[in-house]
């Protein structure tokens, strides 16, 4: 703990995700090595290359009221699932709504509603569109509906970064409480994009799988055999909160959210620096942000997507950030399992990993048949007993990547 | 054709539920859309759209904000209906 800046903790978690609806259920899956992978069977998905995605566990809209339903779109459903649990979990109803802050993001936005409210201007004119139709396509919806429900006044905030956006979320948080603006923060990412226009697009960049006739073995990160990533969706929240803030109201603490490293590739809008340039440099900055050692570091849940060209370099991007210590550290790849959440894969993973460092275990990275040649990480292909290696507290990454070439690393040490 | 009030309030009970999640048991003829039933704008908006697929009567929106109770919205689809 620092005496001259604000420590900030996690002190509740949420998540809707296609291993299940909360966060014990989609951790459960996770150590259990399970898919959510399935195959398409929609008639909108014939004529797709690839017909397999990652549908979340339940239909959002069954989990939530019914009116509330109609007026958000799919990945605002998610977001407030999410976002609840985080808030009974964190158990911080009586903060001061002016020091209450939100940042919840997410890649793409409501996409669904926009495409749903086109079709509906051309067969049916204007006055039929839903008044709520521009709420429901704004990126920003998610936070704005969650900062009503919560009375959330210090500010609600959307960082879009493709798909870093939800670590981005996160580390805004953070800032937010260290820059004084905040006591308490529920940040996150969002994602509900399994659709036809989605799906056509990010295969006309060929970065899909299009091992469509065994789904559950197509998001294969860090595998000789991966073609491509899986399009997943849902949703993860932190409750983030000054250290001094949970201390006064004796809260549970998961961990101490330790820092942000930030960098852009400025290298190609899609394509990975194959140097690796960028992702070192944002890992180097949570470190110092964090003020950790790289032998602290235990595990890092890789953003590993399962492309082929993705995944190599940063593998070889930890091994250069973390030199003499990244043998130690075990690497998991939990896309492998969900799917990429595209906006909510960082938020995701973000708990994860803090569940990671609670119970001192590393989930698996499933389809890990044939590793890359890598850099020598140790990359779990089952579930792996983290342990201390060093002095100090034991510290574990987040790493997120997006198309725009941005990267967000997140540390997060032992409460 | 010409609808009862009572046919007309049944309608509209099941709008609001719809849209609103108001029961349709609290919506009585003398409730007002704002302070009564906790409606606001947008949500009038999507009655209005919906009362005019129901009932076959155009609400202008120069219309619209003049209906401030349930009452009113009936006054208006029976008077509309009349001269349609």
């Amino acid at each position: 703990m620092s005496t001259d800046r604000t420590d900030v903790v996690v002190t509740g978690l949420g998540a809707i995700t296609p291993l299940g609806t909360d966060v014990a259920s989609t951790w459960a899956g996770l150590l259990a090595g399970q898919s959510g992978v399935r195959r398409l069977t929609e008639d909108w998905a014939r004529e797709l290359p690839a017909r397999i995605a990652a549908w979340a566990a339940a239909d959002p809209a069954t989990l939530i009221d019914r009116v509330q339903a109609r007026r958000l779109d799919r990945c605002e459903q998610f977001a407030i699932i999410a976002a609840r649990e985080a808030w009974a979990d964190a158990g911080a109803q009586d903060v001061d709504p002016e020091r209450l802050g939100v940042v919840v993001s997410s890649g793409i936005g409501g996409v669904a509603s926009t495409l749903a409210a086109y079709d509906t201007l051309k067969e049916k004119g204007w006055q039929r569109l839903s008044p709520y139709t521009v709420p429901m396509l704004m990126p920003n919806g998610s936070a704005g509906w969650i900062s009503l429900e919560l009375g959330a006044r210090a500010g609600a905030h959307t960082t879009v970064s493709a798909c870093a956006s939800g670590a981005e979320a996160i580390g805004y948080g953070m800032d937010m409480i260290r820059s004084g603006r905040a006591d308490v923060v529920l940040a996150g990412g969002t994602e509900a994009a399994i659709m036809q226009l989605n799906i056509a697009a990010f295969a006309a960049m060929r970065a899909l799988s299009t091992r469509n006739d065994e789904p559950e073995r197509a998001s294969r990160p860090f595998d000789k055999g991966r073609d491509g990533f899986v399009l997943g969706e849902g949703a993860g929240m932190v409750v983030l909160e000054s250290a001094e803030h949970a201390a006064r109201r004796g809260a549970a603490v998961y961990a101490v959210a330790a820092g942000a490293g930030y960098s852009a590739d400025a290298h190609h809008i899609a394509q990975p620096d194959p140097a690796g340039t960028g992702i070192v440099s944002a890992m180097g900055r949570v470190l110092a942000d964090a003020r950790i050692r790289p032998d602290q570091v235990v595990h890092v849940n890789a953003h590993a997507t399962s492309t082929p060209a993705g995944d190599v370099v940063e593998a070889q991007a930890i091994a250069t950030a973390l030199g003499s210590a990244a043998g130690g550290v075990v690497v998991s790849a939990t896309k492998s399992m969900t799917g990429h959440l595209l906006g909510g894969a960082g938020a995701v993973e973000s708990v994860a990993a803090i569940l990671a460092l609670r119970d001192k275990v590393a989930p698996p990275t499933i389809n890990l048949e044939d590793p890359d040649d890598d850099a020598g990480l140790q990359i779990s292909a089952e579930p792996l007993e983290l342990r201390a290696r060093a002095a100090g507290p034991m510290a574990v990454l987040n790493n997120s990547f997006g198309f725009g070439g941005h990267n967000v690393a997140l540390a997060f040490t032992a409460a | 054709m010409s609808m009862t009030e009572q046919e007309i309030l049944a309608g509209l009970g099941e709008i609001i539920d719809e849209v609103a999640g108001v029961p349709a048991d609290q919506v009585t003829p003398e409730k007002t859309f704002v302070d009564d039933l906790d409606i606001d704008s947008l949500s009038m908006v999507e009655i209005a759209v919906a009362a005019q697929d129901k009932f076959g009567v155009e609400i202008p929106d120069d219309q619209l904000k003049d209906l401030k109770t349930v009452q009113d919205v009936i006054d208006y689809v029976r008077r509309a209906g009349v001269s349609a």
